[in-house]
């Protein structure tokens, strides 16, 4: 509940910093994702704790020392806000003056994220990737198909209980969903792009399989499809650089894709945006299925 | 004085990537472990963006009329690190529950016990 708390209120903290993306992604992802893995783990593990810490002492001198070396480092630093700071001075006046004319996208974001440095968001995504590989493979399901009655039978169950908390989500889960096409579309010109999308998407689909049982859930999208998404949106990532690359430029160089730079520029961001908002929805749904999978598991062996 | 205004962000960030490294050498707890990574990961988030702000600039979507913007390059960079913070978190506390399946307890030091008995 506090970590929720605690995304929420660093993401308010980016607004005011003037990181709009950051803070649309962190609020996503801060206060809805990972609070939701953090209770799915402890419901799993249990919540109490041995309240024997090792060398509390110890441990408190030296953050104490780490801490005050390091505040004795800032000093040095330039203050905060100042226009005439190192970090401004180098690289950053170019995108800000030259993305227009070179990439053609409002969202400086956007062009740095998609355009300048894709070759380093490509390597997320596939970390993303990697990283959803490795959830499934130390929570592997064990798949065991339920009866439709079986399901239906535990869904009459739930319906009475969480009736107000399931019409409300039935009406909501359209707008979440359009909500998330939007910003996977708009982020040239606005805040978002395709991890903001991404993650909204999932949460979409983890709302609904938190109210109508992750059972129901999996029957309207199931398991192999999402791990199959969640490759192709990886495999559309790099395609667009391998294309590039046949048409004669570097790996991920936009402008040979279209006729002129700027509209070649488009199409890629495009399309590469597209393939990070598929590949960080399917492997934030398997994040959840699997914890969640995992979750049912114990109970159905006690039956 | 004026240092004091000027630099109060870094100690903020100091202050919490103190609070997230004493939470991780101090706790034996895993779950509280990974607690503790997330909120040095997010005091580094902050370190960043705090070093893109300037003074006056708004935020880094091109628009009429405006020709000062904060620094776009730091947001990219955090925007993708806090997707691939959350990936890592996931696999870390799959880590922690196959920990908890495998050995029936998630603190550091019965977890030692139970190798040390094994050898």
């Amino acid at each position: 509940m506090l970590a929720g708390i605690y995304g929420l209120l660093s993401a308010c903290l980016f607004i005011t910093m003037d990181a709009v993306d950051v803070a649309f992604t962190e609020a996503s992802v801060g206060a809805g994702i990972a609070t939701l893995l953090m209770l799915t783990t402890i419901a799993m593990t249990g919540r109490t704790e041995h309240t024997v810490r090792h060398k509390p002492f110890m441990a408190l001198v030296l953050v104490s020392i780490t801490g005050a070396l390091l505040i004795y480092g800032t000093l040095d630093m330039p203050y905060y806000g100042d226009p005439m700071a190192a970090a401004h001075t180098h690289v950053a006046p170019r995108y800000i003056n030259d993305s227009m004319q070179e990439i053609g996208v409002d969202n400086i974001v956007t062009s740095v994220l998609a355009s300048y440095r894709a070759f380093d968001t490509f390597g997320e995504v596939v970390v993303i990737f990697t990283a959803g590989i490795g959830v499934l493979t130390l929570l592997s399901l064990v798949r065991r198909r339920k009866k439709d009655a079986e399901i239906d039978a535990i869904n009459d169950s739930m319906h009475e209980k969480n009736l107000i908390l399931r019409i409300v989500a039935k009406i909501l889960i359209p707008f979440i969903l359009l909500f998330a096409l939007y910003v996977q579309f708009h982020g040239d010109f606005g805040p978002g792009g395709g991890f903001q999308a991404g993650v909204i998407f999932a949460a979409a689909i983890i709302l609904y399989a938190m109210l109508f049982g992750l059972s129901t859930a999996r029957r309207v999208i199931n398991q192999p499809f999402i791990q199959l998404l969640s490759a192709i949106g990886v495999l559309i990532y790099g395609c667009v650089g391998v294309v590039s690359m046949l048409s004669g430029a570097n790996f991920l160089d936009y402008d040979v894709l279209a006729g002129d730079p700027v509209a070649g520029q488009h199409l890629g961001i495009l399309v590469i945006e597209l393939g990070v908002g598929v590949t960080v929805a399917a492997v934030m749904i398997i994040f959840f299925f699997s914890f969640a999978g995992r979750l049912e598991k114990p109970k159905h062996e006690e039956k | 004085m004026m240092m004091m205004i000027g630099l109060y962000n870094y100690w903020v960030v100091m202050v919490l990537m103190m609070i997230g490294l004493y939470i991780v050498i101090a706790h034996g707890n895993l779950i509280k472990k990974i607690v503790g990574l997330n909120i040095f990961q997010t005091s580094v988030f902050i370190f960043y963006i705090s070093l893109a702000k300037v003074e006056g600039g708004t935020a880094p979507i091109l628009a009429e009329g405006i020709n000062l913007y904060s620094n776009p390059l730091p947001h990219v960079l955090i925007l993708t690190a806090i997707v691939v913070g959350i990936s890592t978190t996931a696999l870390g506390l799959a880590l922690v529950v196959r920990i908890k399946e495998a050995y029936g307890t998630m603190e550091e030091e019965d977890i030692q016990k139970k190798d040390n008995q094994e050898c």
